[in-house]
């Protein structure tokens, strides 16, 4: 499954230039053809009986090492197909999306091998079976994603961008690689059904260490805290590829990680708890620094990390809520999808601008786009029967059931359900209604075909995945039931069904308001839109600057690295080193200075040498037979 | 007054040293030979002197040796000092010091 897009990428990366159209058709083609061939393994895989979904390709042996045996071997089991599915639906519409987004880029052909590797890695990444071979399709996202980021190098804010992305990955990766090597010294392997099938006789400690390491790794990936910075300004890449890695896909492997190895999390109640606070903060850190923000595609950005916040709270949660953690992630690649390409069908009609304080009453000469972006918008505040609903409600309701720390998990996340209305509206009403406010000279219109028939179907399943998938409170949901034998069944909810009723009354009622407030300042008109900004200026300035996380972040590393750099590059380097290296040749150079004294030259200096010589010789002789 | 044997060892030890003086201290190539000349007259000497002490021939034969060596010694000596004061004029043996570090 994973070779289609892998041979995609090789054909592209050969030839892309030459083929220019055809590049994009063929890429997309492909990752529709690993779709089919995804369905159809699941076609396969429900045929079965629902325990024992599992099939396990062992592939070439990679590597084989005293224990330690790494092959590539792949998984499919229901997990992995949901990722898989999500992966190549989403991914197949957003190719299709990117033909007409980049027709007039020259690079085209660069850029659909690129699109096509990054979704053989994610495929490789969910597919499989031990930590390396995952470690090498998390690997090959974080290259990738580098790669796409940077795509338009010639910007100046790009290079910068792509940078800070795979460095905050990288920060990630090292948690990721101790954390395998912890599990291989602790189980002596890394195949997953060996380790999770040992994992009952973890010692709490080692247990703890290996789940937070992993976590670190979800964070640098999936854009939690501490690590989420590089995720805005990742923005500074095609639309097509925020929408694909940023929202559906690449940032979503820390959430399947941490789902993939449950079994390790469930052994330490303190990285579980850690997860679920860790997830509760992030989503309300991004939701706070989205309400300031004025480009298009960091409200967005800021949306990702606040909604993939939720998923770890889901996931830290235990089983109760693993499945919905899963589940959120699927809707949440549809609406969040859809809210970008959205976002780059407005953009692509504006000249490329981005930001919202220039748009404007755009619903009636972006009609579709329109349209479709109110679907994803309904979606993500968890408007009722909406996908979003369902998920999220049922991430609000197992935090709740869990008590202790979820309870104050689910708090936070209430309050931000209110900010997601709340922003997203904002978002929504800014560009799509009230006043035109474009400057002279630009021409919105709507998109071609090419991108409006994703925007169509994600829209439509942003609408109905969560009504025809699962039900009000996750239990006895296909959805649910079809994780069930990988991710283990949630108990039963102490509370009844009726307080989910109210629980998800509480949420949509918040978020609700959050609408209902955003409409006051920016949607109807009573109010000049741009006076909170002045009246809370302060505060204000304290969101978009994105709470100056960036800022200490740069005073740790930026300045510390460079003090300590020029510190080891000035006395260290210079006085010790090269000190010690001309030392040593002085101090020859010195004594070869003196010896030489030795070489006088002088005919009568050598004989006095031979005759001391002699002497010495004799005396020798004289003393040794006389004793 | 007999003359015993090992006054001619005090003899020999005494030109030894006398020649050693002499190759140390006087500057002249020429003289310096003569006191190599004279060292291996001493040893000649006491050579002669052991063999009539312990009654043994050796010591005369070898002195013949030391006689025909010292021969040609000189040969290739003089030969070389006068190659090489032919180009200087001078028989210092001070002014040999191109070997001097």
């Amino acid at each position: 499954m994973p070779l289609l897009p892998l041979g995609g990428f090789a054909v592209n990366t050969l030839v892309g230039r030459r083929l220019a159209r055809a590049a994009g058709w063929l890429a997309t083609l492909l990752l529709a053809a690993a779709f089919a061939i995804t369905v159809a393994a699941l076609l396969e895989l429900l045929g079965k009986d629902p325990d024992s979904r599992v099939a396990i390709l062992r592939g070439y042996a990679w590597f084989v090492s005293g224990d330690l045996r790494v092959a590539f071997d792949l998984r499919v089991d229901p997990l992995s197909i949901t990722l898989a599915l999500v992966v190549t639906g989403v991914g197949s519409l957003i190719h299709l999306y990117s033909i007409g987004y980049m027709a007039a880029d020259a690079r085209r052909g660069t850029y659909f091998a690129w699109l096509n590797l990054f979704a053989a890695a994610m495929l490789i990444l969910v597919l499989a079976q031990n930590f390396l071979v995952m470690f090498l399709g998390w690997e090959g996202v974080g290259l990738c994603s580098y790669l796409l980021i940077g795509f338009w190098f010639s910007r100046p804010e790009v290079p910068a961008a792509a940078k800070k992305a795979f460095i905050a990955n990288r920060i990630g990766d090292v948690g990721f690689l101790i954390g395998m090597f912890l599990i291989f010294a602790t189980f002596r392997s890394l195949d997953f059904d060996q380790v999770f099938g040992r994992a009952g006789s973890l010692a709490g400690g080692t247990a703890t260490a290996i789940a937070l390491l992993l976590f670190l790794a979800c964070t640098g990936k999936s854009a939690q805290i501490p690590l989420y910075v590089w995720l805005p300004d990742a923005m500074a890449g095609p639309t097509p590829v925020s929408a694909l890695i940023h929202a559906a896909t690449m940032v979503t492997a820390g959430v399947f990680l941490v789902a993939r190895t449950h079994v390790l999390f469930e052994a330490s109640s303190a990285a579980g708890a850690t997860v679920v606070m860790i997830g509760a903060l992030t989503a309300m850190l991004g939701a706070l620094i989205a309400i300031g923000q004025d480009d298009i595609k960091r409200i967005l950005a800021y949306s990702t990390v606040s909604q993939l916040g939720y998923m770890f709270i889901a996931v830290g949660l235990g089983p109760i809520g693993y499945a919905a953690g899963i589940f959120h992630l699927a809707t949440h690649a549809l609406f969040k999808a859809q809210l970008f390409l959205g976002a780059g069908s407005v953009m692509h009609g504006n000249d490329d601008a981005t930001d919202v304080k220039q748009f404007g009453g755009l619903r009636r000469l972006m009609p579709l786009t329109f349209v479709t972006t109110m679907a994803g918008w309904l979606a993500i505040i968890g408007f009722p029967f909406t996908s979003g609903f369902y998920s999220k409600d049922q991430i609000l309701g197992a935090a709740f059931d869990h008590g202790g720390v979820g309870m104050a998990a689910w708090a936070i996340g209430v309050l931000t359900a209110g900010l997601t209305g709340f922003y997203m509206s904002r978002l929504v009403f800014l560009t799509f209604f009230g006043e035109p406010r474009w400057p002279e000279g630009r021409h919105p219109h709507e998109s071609p075909p090419v991108m409006t028939v994703p925007l169509l179907v994600l829209g439509l399943l942003a609408l109905i995945a969560g009504f025809t998938l699962s039900t009000f409170t996750g239990v006895g949901g296909r959805v649910q039931d079809f994780l069930q034998p990988v991710l283990g069944q949630a108990p039963e909810a102490a509370t009844a069904s009726l307080s989910a009723f109210w629980l998800s009354v509480i949420a949509t009622g918040l978020a609700l308001v959050g609408v209902g407030m955003a409409w006051y300042v920016y949607g109807s008109g009573r109010v000049y839109w741009l006076a909170p900004r002045a009246r809370f200026a302060a505060g204000w300035r304290v969101l978009t600057g994105k709470f100056y996380v960036d800022e200490l972040y740069e005073l740790f590393t930026v300045r510390l690295g460079r003090a300590l750099v020029g510190f080891l590059a000035g006395p260290v380097d210079v006085g010790v080193i090269d000190g010690a290296v001309n030392g040593l040749a002085g101090a020859v150079s010195s004594a070869a200075g003196r010896g030489r004294r030795l070489q006088t030259g002088l005919v009568r200096t050598y004989a006095v040498g031979v005759l001391g010589g002699a002497v010495l010789l004799l005396a020798f002789l004289v003393l040794r037979t006389s004793s | 007054m007999k003359v015993a044997p090992s006054w001619y060892l005090v003899l020999s030890a005494l030109l030894f040293t006398i020649g050693v003086a002499g190759v140390l201290i006087r500057r002249n190539a020429i003289v310096v030979f003569m006191c190599v000349e004279l060292m291996l007259n001493a040893v000649n000497l006491s050579f002669i002197a052991f063999s009539k002490l312990n009654g043994d021939l050796n010591g005369q034969v070898l002195s013949f040796f030391v006689m025909v060596v010292a021969a040609a010694e000189v040969v290739v000596g003089l030969g070389i000092l006068v190659a090489i004061f032919r180009k200087r004029s001078s028989t210092s043996v001070d002014d040999v010091n191109l070997l001097k570090g």
